[in-house]
């Protein structure tokens, strides 16, 4: 591992101030640390090689609050296991719990944080390994993926310079949720629906978000959950458990008088970004919740999908997975009042 | 316990535990000292004592660290300042830790994890490493009463915290319950992932769990057994859980 320069941020305005000064000056990139659960492991991997880390798990950051309009605000370093099972995120967002609890380890939810979540790195193997190409990585060295070892990455919002996965499971149901991600930089605070912050990877994979360097997230918020509409975070994998997702769907459908009056579909597993559906959503909107029409929007999803040699097999499997949510979500049981 | 074993070449004489410092299973200290990495040639017998964790702290020694009583820590405490951010030098950082119940100050590499700090210059090897990247669980130990994986974190995101590790948990005469029923229920085989696995349960009986066997073994998902003995570690947990 590259040594590097620890900074200890004790608020807010010192941790954009101590991002703001050493990007103007640092050779290497400036990184924010907080559960450490993906950072410290590249660094292990020298796939981040950062001049300067700034330890910002003394912000305060760790509180989950309810808003006056009935929504959440959720503090950027609220650890996992605090927030999956936060009595206001099983009973209003169960998807966002299911999905958090799906997620890795108990150890690593006890460490990683929302923040850090929104902005964990793709598993993909060769992003991982210094030793070959990846454009993520280290624009225009190539991508070993195309014809290696690819059948966990994805078919959807693929590009000629990437095929990497977004791996959170979090980011597939607050992108279900549609929420909102608060962050600050020297210019001030701004907020992004997550829906515009994540990137697709184009011609310039190694760009991921629309943060801007040194712009720290703060909170995330969402909304008022959705009368009468029942909601379900369904993930399938090669383990039982501590596995990333091959298929994953979260899914928010609301039923009013035999018709689907509200849908919200995100797909995981299967995207380079946390993947919302409106070709999905769509089909559902105005529709009989049934199992045809499930069907209808699951085949709708995947109607711009590009598969390489070996994952092709998502292409069916993220449409049992959306229709297996959908069914489970429009069960009476599942519907919040 | 297997973490009682020595990490010796073969062949060598073993040290006593307390030739070694504060190291496996022993009890909290009561009185203050210091640990030093030393050189292991220069130790009684010479050659005859040199053993593989000795002569690796010799080799790559990274500093000293003291050791003393919650009690005694005030006349050393420096609290950090309020306000302005605490800029340290650049590859070395200054951390106070308490770790099972005693006040450990040290200046170590930034680049130091938790679980190298634990092994490395605090000695206390009952905690393993695996993996080295979260994906194993043998680095499992308790900040905060809370179970993490101690590979994942720099030592330097600690300072101020409270650590657990095995060796805080209980001693070969004076075992856990969760130790106790881990021996009681064959819950291992070579012993190298059982500290971690033994964090964990122990862990686990203060966290969010159902009942049933399935919750257990979705709970212990991050600690992987290669030998396979995790139908004892179930059954271990299980009557540790049920008698609580």
């Amino acid at each position: 591992m590259h040594t590097f320069q620890m900074l200890r941020a004790q608020t807010p305005d010192d941790a954009v101030r101590l991002a703001a000064a050493g990007a103007d000056s640092a050779p290497r990139p400036i990184r924010f640390l907080a559960g450490g659960t993906t950072l410290v492991d590249l660094m292990k991997l020298d796939v981040e090689q950062p001049q300067q880390v700034i330890d910002i798990n003394r912000l305060p950051f760790d509180q989950v609050e309810q808003t006056a309009d009935g929504g959440l605000k959720i503090g950027a370093l609220v650890r996992n296991s605090d927030l999956a099972n936060h009595p206001l995120v099983m009973q209003r967002y169960p998807a966002l719990s299911q999905a958090l609890l799906s997620g890795a380890s108990a150890q690593l939810r006890n460490m990683a944080t929302t923040g850090g979540n929104l902005l964990q790195r793709t598993r993909c193997v060769y992003f991982r390994d210094t030793a070959t190409a990846c454009n993520k990585r280290q624009p225009g060295s190539g991508c070993a993926a195309m014809d290696g070892f690819h059948r966990n990455l994805a078919i959807l919002g693929i590009s000629d310079q990437c095929i990497a996965t977004n791996p959170s499971d979090m980011n597939v149901a607050l992108t279900a949720l549609e929420a909102t991600i608060h962050v600050q930089g020297a210019g001030g605070a701004r907020m992004i629906p997550i829906n515009d912050f994540y990137l697709l990877p184009g011609a310039t994979p190694q760009r991921e978000t629309v943060l801007a360097p040194g712009e720290l997230v703060t909170h995330v918020s969402l909304a008022a959950p959705v009368a009468n509409a029942g909601s379900t975070y369904l993930k399938l994998r090669d383990r039982a458990s501590y596995e990333f997702a091959l298929s994953s769907a979260a899914v928010l459908i609301g039923v009013n008088g035999g018709s689907i009056s509200h849908a919200r579909v995100a797909l995981g597993g299967v995207g380079t970004r946390p993947w919302r559906s409106p070709e999905a959503e769509a089909v559902l909107q105005g529709a009989a919740p049934n199992v045809d029409t499930f069907a209808r929007a699951a085949a709708a999803s995947v109607r711009d999908a590009r598969t390489h040699r070996d994952n092709a097999f998502k292409v069916d499997l993220i449409q049992r997975c959306l229709v297996q949510a959908l069914k489970i979500a429009v069960s009476p049981a599942r519907r919040s009042a | 316990m297997r973490e009682n074993q020595q990490e010796d070449f073969p062949g060598a004489d073993r040290h006593s535990d307390a030739d070694r410092g504060n190291t496996n299973n022993s009890a909290p200290q009561s009185t203050s000292r210091v640990v030093e990495n030393t050189n292991p040639l220069s130790e009684g017998n010479g050659a005859a004592q040199l053993t593989r964790r000795s002569f690796l702290m010799w080799v790559g020694s990274s500093g000293a660290a003291t050791a003393l009583p919650a009690a005694a820590a005030s006349a050393f405490a420096a609290p950090m300042a309020a306000s302005a951010p605490v800029t340290m030098d650049p590859g070395l950082v200054n951390v106070r830790l308490t770790v099972n119940d005693v006040v450990r100050d040290a200046q170590v590499d930034v680049r130091t994890s938790l679980l190298d700090y634990l092994r490395e210059n605090l000695q206390l090897t009952g905690t393993k490493k695996g993996c080295d990247h979260g994906q194993c669980g043998a680095c499992t130990v308790h900040v905060n009463g809370r179970r993490v994986n101690s590979c994942l974190s720099f030592v330097a995101m600690h300072d101020g915290d409270t650590v657990t590790t095995i060796e805080g948990l209980g001693t070969p005469d004076r075992m856990h319950p969760m130790q106790a029923a881990f021996v009681a229920h064959d819950g291992l085989q070579c012993g190298y992932c059982t500290a971690g696995q033994i964090m964990s349960a122990t862990a686990l009986l203060k966290e969010p769990c159902g009942r049933g066997d399935a919750d257990i073994k979705e709970a212990m998902s991050g600690n992987i057994c290669r030998c396979g003995a995790y139908s004892n570690i179930v059954a271990a947990i299980r009557q540790v859980r049920d008698a609580t």
